[in-house]
């Protein structure tokens, strides 16, 4: 926790696609400079309140807002420069067309930021990679190194807010723990707020503060990351949730 | 360090190094097909012909020598000689010129146009891809060369309303493909990514949809070069492309029609060297496919 103003506010938000509502009613408050989990099975809303949030997912009502400044219901240049977001599969989210160069260099144009050459080559060093990738198609990289780019592209705008879908699911249990790890030190060196969405317990005890539990499109409970220790929870998902992945938790603790 | 090992380099040092390499390992995975360098030696040769024209043909296209009337090909005259004792052989080479002008402005009109509407098509889908693709299943449903025939009734006979006419039944097919192939990745993460950085929707268009979009465009153009042509020599045949005296190679089979159980090669030469010029786009064509759609590739 920490912070004194809240870098992410979600008041009575319910989300719907079509005429289907996959939300209902999620009140959550993140500190400015907190790690927030939001965890559930598959299918348990988490990654659509990501979207809404990002604007991805238009269809919501209630209040929505980032660093106090509310959403709009669509990707919105401003909102770029505050809140950027990192998808779940690195696979998908380059352009396999467009070289790493092209990719890192698409942020400043389109926010018209000089001194590109510099920036790339400086944020290239911040995510761990080489240089010599810089110029590497997405086919001539690994899950991992992909994902550290991916990183690099939300960073490119030095956002506050970083909105994590699932960021290490699609990769190696090896990979993970790198991006896991890289994710922590930045965070800690830009002083960022993140709001990742995960299933993975061990992961949350990890990396984040506190978390919020969905189930079937609600929040049953919000929790401190320290209760993953003892597992004493107020909800009977919860604790299910935690007896599913329970005996994880102490050996991956010290990833 | 080789030029070779330079442009092969895993790990380029610079964007343009980067490009170079892609398009040199394109190159050679073009040189190992060979049905596609006979297709790509085609258009070359075609390429050059109307370029050097008044070098390579022996005699004017049009000038007449009533004396030398329906030769049969000699050495002289290597394709014969026609009704009016034109050289065949100099009219086929300066035909090329027409041909390719036909073709190409065909493909710059159409392709362009085809590929925009489809990714516009394709990426918002609802709507404007309801009003765009009902436009172009319109356009898709008339048979070609009729539409072509309707539009140059309509605009008057002549070569530009032939290439206007053939342009405007071309493009619906690019835009189906445009937008199929625009919506396997409308709903990719780098896509979403793209719009989470603030670019437009017509940035992403530009700049991300259709690079996408253009390698399958490029394939298809190259294989409808040869319909291209066929069209435009029909309607030559027909007497509603390019007029008389021109050199084109449709309206020339059609006037050698008259003397084809006698003179066989006035109308054979020229209809020799569409068949060639179809071939040559055709395998060029497949052959693009194999390198630039790995996905498609191979299949046969």
């Amino acid at each position: 926790m920490g912070g004194h103003m809240s870098a992410i506010t979600l008041k009575n938000l319910d989300i719907s696609y079509g005429t289907t509502k996959i939300v209902h009613d999620v009140n959550i408050e993140v500190a400015e400079g907190e790690s927030f989990a939001l965890v559930g099975e598959s299918g348990s809303g988490k990654s659509t309140v990501l979207k809404a949030i990002a604007g991805l997912a238009p269809d919501w009502t209630g209040e929505v807002s980032v660093l106090g400044k509310p959403c709009l219901h669509k990707p919105d240049r401003r909102f770029a420069e505050t809140c950027q977001m990192v998808f779940q599969d690195p696979y998908g989210s380059l352009h396999p067309r467009k070289a790493v160069d092209m990719v890192l260099r698409e942020p400043l144009r389109v926010h018209g930021i000089g001194n590109r050459d510099a920036r790339i080559a400086e944020m290239l060093n911040a995510v761990g990679l080489d240089q010599r990738f810089r110029f590497r198609f997405p086919h001539q990289l690994s899950g991992g190194q992909r994902q550290r780019v991916a990183i690099a592209r939300a960073l490119m705008l030095e956002p506050k807010v970083m909105l994590l879908d699932e960021p290490t699911s699609a990769l190696d249990v090896s990979v993970q723990a790198e991006i896991l790890n890289l994710l922590k030190a930045l965070r800690a060196e830009q002083n960022l707020t993140y709001l990742m969405v995960t299933h993975s317990l061990p992961v949350v005890s990890f990396m984040c503060d506190r978390l919020a539990v969905m189930n079937k499109g609600r929040v049953v409970e919000i929790a401190q990351a320290k209760q993953l220790h003892t597992g004493d929870f107020a909800h009977a998902y919860t604790r299910e949730l935690y007896a599913a992945s329970g005996a994880e938790i102490d050996t991956e603790d010290t990833l | 360090m080789t030029t070779k090992d330079w442009l092969l380099d895993e790990s380029p040092t610079s964007r343009m190094q980067a490009n170079a390499g892609r398009a040199y390992r394109m190159g050679l995975a073009m040189l190992g097909n060979p049905l596609a360098m006979l297709g790509a030696a085609i258009v070359l040769v075609l390429v050059l012909a109307a370029a050097f024209a008044p070098w390579i043909a022996p005699e004017s296209p049009v000038g007449q020598n009533l004396q030398a009337r329906l030769l049969p090909p000699s050495w002289d005259h290597w394709m014969g000689t026609d009704e009016l004792g034109r050289d065949i052989f100099s009219r086929v080479v300066y035909g090329a010129r027409i041909t390719l002008m036909i073709v190409a402005l065909v493909a710059l009109i159409s392709a362009p146009l085809g590929l925009i509407i489809g990714a516009i098509s394709g990426y918002f889908g609802g709507w404007t891809d309801k009003i765009l693709m009902g436009l172009t299943d319109v356009f898709l449903s008339m048979p070609k060369l009729i539409l072509a025939l309707a539009f140059v009734a309509a605009l008057g006979p002549g070569i530009e309303n032939a290439i206007i006419a053939i342009a405007i039944t071309a493009w619906p097919a690019y835009a189906r493909i445009a937008r199929a192939e625009t919506l396997t990745f409308r709903n990719a993460e780098f896509i979403s990514a793209t719009r989470l950085l603030g670019a437009s929707h017509t940035r992403v268009i530009l700049s991300h949809v259709l690079p996408l979009c253009t390698s399958s465009m490029i394939v298809r153009v190259t294989l409808d070069m040869a319909g291209i042509i066929l069209t435009a020599a029909g309607l030559g045949f027909l007497g509603l492309g390019a007029q008389p005296p021109l050199p084109e190679w449709g309206a020339m089979i059609s006037r050698g029609r008259t003397f084809i159980l006698d003179q066989w090669w006035v109308a054979t030469m020229p209809g020799i060297a569409i068949i060639v010029v179809s071939l040559g786009f055709c395998f060029l064509g497949d052959g693009l496919r194999d390198v630039l759609d790995p996905k498609q590739g191979g299949k046969s």
